[in-house]
């Protein structure tokens, strides 16, 4: 690693950080030093994350809450070690968190546990969708958030409708939806294309006042900045391990404590029961209801690790890093012409995701320019169809940071763009 | 430089100055293809004359959002099959596929492609060979469409 690809103002000591990340130090397209932005898809995972599920899986390694040998101990006291350190650094209780494949098992597990609340009586009330009921999502979702609901939707007969977004890349609060029919208000907290950050207070007052639920996607927030459940107020939030330079294949759903006791189950099968019988069963409180099969392990324990890692840092300071990074992107990029930048240009409730298009080069274009030059971003419409859709486009270009960027990457991106800008043109 | 090598001049040229674009009458088929990962999309139109593998395309017109890859491709579909048999088209047609999904390992005939074997750098990204195919597959597609419909007219059990 060079120099020239640490720079920056902010207090990190990026240069440290980065060599925690062996793939960060590998070269791509003959021989180019790879400039990673696209953390917003997945991030790269530190040394101590691996560390952490190499170690767990050569000293620890049993299925969790069963058997009673000294392995069955040892696993599940890492997997329950894990689950209480994500819970504080999400400021949840650990019985609030229910261990998910990704974020989108955990919204559909919510949305599926809503249609199985037809099927049981009693507390579950609450969660029962009929036709003339409404859901109220966003314009700026991301698919996983959207589909999930529309499928909800056919299986009840509920109606699903949206906020809007404006010009600028902001939820419009004047296209508000929600009224007394609305039992369920789920939202991003961060666009993963606009990197608007939502007011989640307000849409939380919102659907309280009309007593509906709330279920925020978390995955674009967690990562980047402080988070904590309980002050947020939302009765329900999701993220993805792998976004937080932890492991794929483990997400996390919270939910209200009063909430996941009330709530039917999703997947069912082994682990998540109380009694059974041949003619029915009962169930195991959560967050063991909603963990059917045996989990997920080593990866719970890296997503801890990744937690440990981040909150050495600081997330603040993780946060501030990229405030910079993401400041810097926009000015760059807005002073070439024919870049036009794809959401709030102002760094004020916003996050490091900054989508683009450049006049005359598709997206995809772009992306192979850069490409070319060793810079990996992502192109299309980042699983966010109706929001591209939105803004009269079909593609945009997205690059998103995360701690181990740096100033210069952001430098590089922007010549990257400026050189598609020439190869493109007429004059070539 | 291995752009250049994706981005042939010849391909930069019909991306800007494509041929045959625009939706046209008369038309015996219209078919609308997409790409999810990417959100482009394309519309084509096919005018046959005659019937069978024989069939001459009289017209290929198409109204298309994409990549200068899937624009290129589109605009060169066109002056390879125009004028053509379904037949011929075809032969072209599974040539420039096995090309495109060859990653690289596959020998272009330039004798069957003619200028499409600009598009061999494209094998060699596998993220952009669909982006070549988009227009291809639409085109295939809308002929498909004209022959099954005529086999149905003609009583002829597929």
């Amino acid at each position: 690693m060079t120099a020239v690809h640490t720079r920056t103002a902010s207090a990190l000591d990026v240069t440290k950080i980065r060599a925690d990340f062996p793939l960060l130090a590998r070269t791509v397209r003959d021989g180019k030093p790879l400039v990673y932005l696209d953390s917003g898809a997945t991030s790269q995972r530190p040394r101590q994350v691996l560390d952490a599920e190499r170690a767990f899986l050569e000293q620890h390694n049993a299925a969790v809450h069963r058997g009673a040998h000294q392995l069955a101990e040892e696993a599940t006291d890492a997997y329950e070690s894990a689950r209480a350190r994500i819970a504080a650094f999400v400021g949840a209780d650990p019985a609030e968190l229910v261990f998910t494949k990704n974020a989108t098992e955990g919204i559909n597990l919510v949305a599926y546990a809503m249609s199985n609340a037809a099927l049981v009586d009693g507390d579950a009330e609450q969660f029962r969708l009929a036709p003339g009921d409404e859901i109220v999502i966003t314009e700026m979702e991301h698919h996983a958030n959207l589909v999930p609901w529309q499928e909800l939707c056919r299986r009840t007969g509920a109606t699903l409708k949206w906020f809007g977004v404006t010009d600028g890349g902001r939820l419009d609060l004047d296209t508000d939806p929600i009224t007394p029919l609305t039992k369920i208000v789920a939202f991003t907290h961060q666009s993963n294309v606009l990197g608007t950050v939502n007011p989640v207070a307000e849409l939380v007052r919102r659907a309280r006042e009309v007593g509906a639920l709330t279920l925020l996607d978390a995955c674009q927030s967690v990562p980047h900045s402080p988070v904590d459940f309980h002050a947020l107020g939302v009765d329900f939030a999701v993220f993805s391990g792998h976004k937080m330079l932890g492991p794929s294949g483990v997400g996390v759903l919270y939910g209200r404590s009063e909430l996941l006791e009330a709530m039917p189950p999703f997947l069912t099968g082994g682990s998540m029961i109380e009694l059974v019988h041949m003619e029915t069963s009962s169930y195991a409180p959560p967050p063991q209801r909603f963990e059917a099969g045996v989990p997920m392990t080593s990866q719970a324990v890296g997503l801890a690790a990744a937690v440990d890692y981040l909150t050495e840092i600081g997330m603040d300071q993780v946060a501030a890093h990229e405030a910079e990074l993401t400041r810097a992107a926009i000015d760059a990029l807005d002073a070439v012409d024919g870049v036009t930048i794809i959401g709030p240009t102002d760094v004020v409730d916003r996050g490091g995701a900054v989508s683009f298009v450049v006049d005359g080069v598709h997206a995809h274009d772009v992306g192979q320019v850069l490409d070319d030059r060793g810079i990996a971003v992502r192109v299309g419409h980042h699983c966010a169809w109706p929001l591209h859709r939105r803004f009269g486009l079909a593609a945009t270009v997205r690059a998103s940071f995360h701690v181990y960027n740096t100033l210069d990457e952001v430098n590089a991106l922007v010549d990257g763009v400026r050189a598609a800008q020439e190869f493109f043109g007429e004059t070539r | 430089m291995q752009l250049e090598q994706m981005y042939q001049e010849i391909i930069l040229d019909h991306y800007r100055r494509p041929h045959r674009q625009g939706l046209r009458e008369p038309f015996d088929a219209e078919t609308f293809h997409v790409n999810p990962t990417c959100g482009d999309e394309v519309k084509l139109r096919v005018k046959l004359s005659g019937a069978g593998p024989d069939a001459v395309v009289e017209d290929v017109s198409y109204d298309a959002l994409g990549c200068s890859i899937s624009q290129a491709a589109t605009s060169m579909l066109t002056d390879l099959v125009v004028g053509r048999t379904v037949a011929e088209s075809f032969t072209t047609l599974e040539a420039f596929q096995a090309m495109a999904q060859g990653r690289g390992q596959v020998e272009p005939d330039e004798d069957v492609l003619g200028d499409a074997v600009a598009f061999a750098g494209v094998a060699r990204y596998p993220a952009r060979v669909k982006c070549a195919l988009l227009g291809w597959m639409a085109f295939k597609d809308a002929v498909a469409r004209v022959t099954d419909s005529a086999a149905q007219t003609n009583g002829v059990k597929r």
